[in-house]
């Protein structure tokens, strides 16, 4: 058995899992510490349902701690950002075009050194040990206690990146935390170098939170090992965490829709989250969700996260109903439904009101909604099915049935078939989706890297970029047997002759728990 | 021959007249619609921009009228594959340097920069020339589009080189070419790109100012501002921002859609692609193709060509408006199409045999942005 816990801003959500059927389930209030939430929920769990700790073979863990530590920029580390290219981008160093706040937050400070790749390989100038001196020298006096180093075109050679690490580390100390970005990001220098930096710069902050997590999780008697949910849905281990917590960054809306997927017990579909503001709707694919194609803002700095692909629209619980139903939203009342709602005795006309007075939910007093017309209630309604079904439409990407699944305290106000896409699948245990995506999560493998096809040899470079891929998932921890490529993607470079091609590839397999009898 | 022609859009549209920093983003994203799929990532090239009027003050900006008849006008630009540019940034002083090299080794002084192409790079690059050397830039291009070849310009109609022309990269390489034609000038100065890590900046088509008057499109970069700004106020005011765009361009909206499928292959040094694109709303149950390399350049609907290069093909994701590039295409993307006419002069016999279809390799007549078949040409 494995336990998924989400560990969120309001709630700290644990599941015990049987394969993938929920066998237990719990919400307790996340605490400051963190830790005593984690103790509680997991108590809690107990008590629901004992279970020998001897039979958990893992906990997965999802938090949403470190993105909000960036968002709300503090016990951020002082951050120096170490750039090997010169003489080629000078003009744009480290930080550029970040909100001034983030990077005073982190006492950003910018270093430019030579070094760097081109696209075929070859270096653009040698790397200056005595250049990395001065900087380390210059770090140490300002104080930085977390070194971020970007190389150009480090996805397709790393070593250079290796190399400076070692030069400064020898300068600065043990104590000084080194991320480099050819194992955070891909093409794209400041993205990648972004991402480095943020990731940095929660160095100190994920050594806390990770001792913390596995503290209280040993303190509930727990000895299977602790895993952290990754941004794609897979699996890191806390020594990974403690050096990549950037790398957690949007386990959130991906453990929730995978958890959804899970309890309707399909692999491709549509997630429809209701809640009381908005429907977020996206698209998993074999059980990963399908990814947002271009850059991504975050605490408004540009990174190139792989994030979910989710459209939402102004449509929820709280969604305020005007015109005799024919105007739904967007705007809602929010967190105040429970005092303005009619059926809570309140004077606002929301989604959840017509719902009610549908039949289609008991929520409140329906005495509230007596006087409606069922006329009203049914033309809102017809607005929201309406519309919900257009957007899930928007998200499909071919003409085969995709099944939609809806999850979210506002999918009450959901018919039993959308129009157009069929029959509604409402999994129980919804409310605790996050920790089940946790919990079910498996290992993957990834490589983005641009290479110089010649004639003939497209099926062969083609072979060894997936083998790489899936080499790095059995690193990561996969099970050999399990490994497949989920997600494939060769692009020819514009403008550069000699076949260039930029191949993405990724690999998933199930968690290796050799060392778990079972 | 066509005489001087202003193209018909631009003549409401508010002249710039300096570029100070916060225009730029407009102009950047306003360029990559122009650069119809190819063109580079704009922003990079906003950054640079941004990065040079920070360090060096403001660009004044000349409108082509106002450009004296004997004034030196250089274009400067970029030259490689975007892919590489954003990650091999470059170094803001090497556009000023080639330029520096092409005027040294003609014993000339220039007066003007020049845009020679409108996208998310080259639209955004001479800013940076044009900043570091304290001259003033010229409202105008050279195609009024993106094209992917450097003899693929208005002013090579006009009989004008491009060379000499320069080729510097950020490490301080530098060549001055000399050329019997503008496709050498392409050959020769491509394959040095390569060499010199594909993303160099250059400097092109030397032109007097009756020369420029002559052979460039006017208004390019006041239209890129307006393009960005249209986007922006239709998005804030509820407005439909592809609609917006294809009002400012005189153009339609052909098609709505999902990218339904997206075939990629190199072929001869060039990425060919296509895409096809599932119709939503009023197309649905249609289908559009589009066919790209770096740029699109002939898309169908239900089998019939409706628009080739040169008019203009611009994909824009359906909701935002927001450009997409050929390399950002994407299975699933949520696309308005929109054609527009390119400048006129583009619609010659000679322009269809420098930049036509039957140039790409598609065996069909141009047809104009509006579905009229161009026969014979």
């Amino acid at each position: 058995m494995r336990i998924g816990i989400d560990v969120g801003g309001t709630n700290t959500d644990a599941v015990l899992m049987d394969g993938n059927t929920v066998a237990a389930a719990v919400k307790r209030s996340t605490s400051a510490d963190v830790t005593t939430g984690i103790v509680e929920a997991l108590a809690a769990l107990q008590d629901q349902r004992a279970f020998p700790v001897d039979e958990i073979d893992a906990v997965m863990i999802g938090t949403t701690h470190f993105i909000n530590a960036l968002v709300e920029a503090r016990r951020l580390a002082p951050t120096a950002a170490v750039r090997l290219g010169l003489p080629a981008t000078a003009s744009l160093p480290p930080f550029v075009d970040w909100p001034e706040a983030l990077v005073q937050a982190m006492h950003g400070r910018a270093y430019l050194a030579h070094g760097g790749h081109e696209f075929d390989g070859r270096e653009i100038s040698p790397l200056d040990p005595d250049e990395l001196k001065r900087h380390a020298a210059d770090i140490a006096a300002s104080g930085s206690r977390s070194v971020a180093i970007s190389s150009v075109f480090s996805p397709i050679n790393s070593e250079l990146e290796l190399r400076a690490q070692e030069i400064l580390q020898a300068e600065l100390g043990p104590d000084v935390a080194f991320s480099l970005s050819h194992e955070i990001g891909r093409i794209g220098l400041l993205e990648r170098e972004n991402a480095t930096i943020i990731n940095a710069a929660l160095r100190e902050l994920a050594t806390s939170i990770v001792d913390g997590l596995a503290s209280s999780v040993a303190a509930s008697g727990l000895t299977a090992p602790l895993f952290l949910s990754q941004n794609d849905g897979t699996l890191m281990d806390m020594e990974y965490a403690r050096r990549y917590p950037v790398a957690t960054f949007a386990s959130g809306p991906t453990n929730s829709m995978r958890g959804a997927a899970v309890l309707s017990g399909l692999d491709t579909c549509a997630v429809v989250d209701v809640g009381g503001t908005t429907t977020d709707v996206g698209v998993l694919n074999l059980g990963f969700p399908r990814e947002a194609t271009g850059e991504v803002l975050v605490a408004g700095v540009r990174t190139n996260f792989r994030m979910p692909d989710v459209l939402s629209i102004g449509i929820g619980g709280g969604s305020l109903i005007r015109d005799g139903g024919a105007l739904v939203g967007p705007d809602s009342v929010g967190y105040r439904l429970n005092t303005e709602a009619l059926v809570f005795g309140g004077s606002t006309l929301t989604a959840t009101d017509v719902a009610v007075a549908a039949g289609w939910a008991e929520i409140g007093d329906a005495g509230g909604v007596g006087h409606l017309t069922k006329e009203t209630a049914d033309r809102a309604l017809d607005v929201i099915a309406t519309r919900v079904a257009d957007v899930v439409e928007r998200m499909r990407t071919s003409a085969a049935p995709l099944p939609v699944v809806a999850v979210g305290g506002g999918s009450v106000l959901l018919p039993e078939e959308l129009p157009g896409l069929g029959r509604l699948h409402r999994p129980e245990n919804f409310a605790v989706a996050n920790a089940i995506g946790a919990a079910i999560a498996q290992v993957s493998g990834e490589i983005d890297k641009v290479y110089a096809i010649s004639e003939g040899r497209r099926a062969t470079v083609i072979d060894e970029a997936r083998q790489e891929a899936v080499d790095r998932a059995i690193a990561a921890g996969a099970h050999p047997g399990s490994v497949e490529i989920v997600d494939f993607d060769e692009v020819p470079i514009p403008y550069l002759p000699g076949n260039a091609t930029r191949i993405r590839a990724k690999a998933v397999g199930d968690l290796a728990l050799t060392a778990v009898v079972r | 021959m066509s005489p001087l022609t202003t193209s018909p859009t631009v003549k409401e549209i508010r002249p710039l007249t300096r570029i100070d920093g916060p225009e730029i983003q407009d102009l950047a994203r306003g360029a990559a619609i122009l650069g119809t799929g190819g063109g580079g990532d704009p922003y990079v090239g906003r950054l640079l921009a941004e990065a040079a009027v920070r360090e060096r003050g403001p660009v004044g900006i000349v409108q082509v009228a106002d450009v004296p008849d004997d004034a030196v006008v250089v274009s400067a630009a970029m030259m490689g594959a975007p892919t590489v540019m954003v990650e091999k940034l470059p170094t803001g002083t090497q556009f000023a340097q080639a330029v520096r090299n092409l005027t040294d080794r003609l014993g000339i002084v220039p007066t003007h920069i020049a845009c020679i192409e409108a996208g998310g790079v080259n639209s955004t690059t001479p800013i940076v020339a044009a900043a570091e050397l304290g001259l003033p830039l010229i409202d105008a291009d050279g195609m009024g589009r993106a094209f992917p070849e450097v003899q693929m310009v208005l002013p090579t109609l006009y009989g004008h080189a491009a060379a000499p022309m320069a080729v510097a990269d950020e490490k301080g390489n530098s060549l001055v070419l000399d050329t019997i034609d503008n496709r050498w000038a392409e050959r020769l100065a491509r394959t040095a790109t390569v060499e010199m890590g594909c993303s160099v900046s250059t400097a092109q088509y030397v032109l007097t100012g009756a020369q420029l008057k002559q052979s460039y499109v006017p208004g390019t970069l006041s239209l890129c501002v307006e393009l960005g700004r249209t986007l922006l106020r239709a998005r804030a005011g509820n407005a439909d921002p592809v609609a917006a765009v294809a009002e400012v361009l005189s153009g339609r909206i052909l098609f709505e859609g999902k990218v339904t499928d997206v075939e990629r292959r190199t072929q001869t040094g060039f990425a060919r692609g296509t895409a096809r694109v599932s119709g939503v709303g009023a197309d649905q149950d249609r289908t559009a193709m589009l066919r790209f390399q770096n740029e699109h350049l002939l898309v169908e609907v239900e089998g019939r060509i409706e628009t080739t290069a040169p008019d203009l093909i611009i994909v824009l994701e359906a909701d935002t408006g927001e450009p997409i590039t050929t390399e950002g295409l994407r299975y699933g993307a949520r696309v308005r199409i929109v054609t527009a006419p390119a400048d006129p002069r583009w619609h010659s016999a000679a322009a269809h045999d420098l930049a036509g279809p039957a140039y790409f390799g598609y065996d069909t007549d141009p047809v104009l942005f509006d579905g009229v078949v161009v026969s014979g040409s």
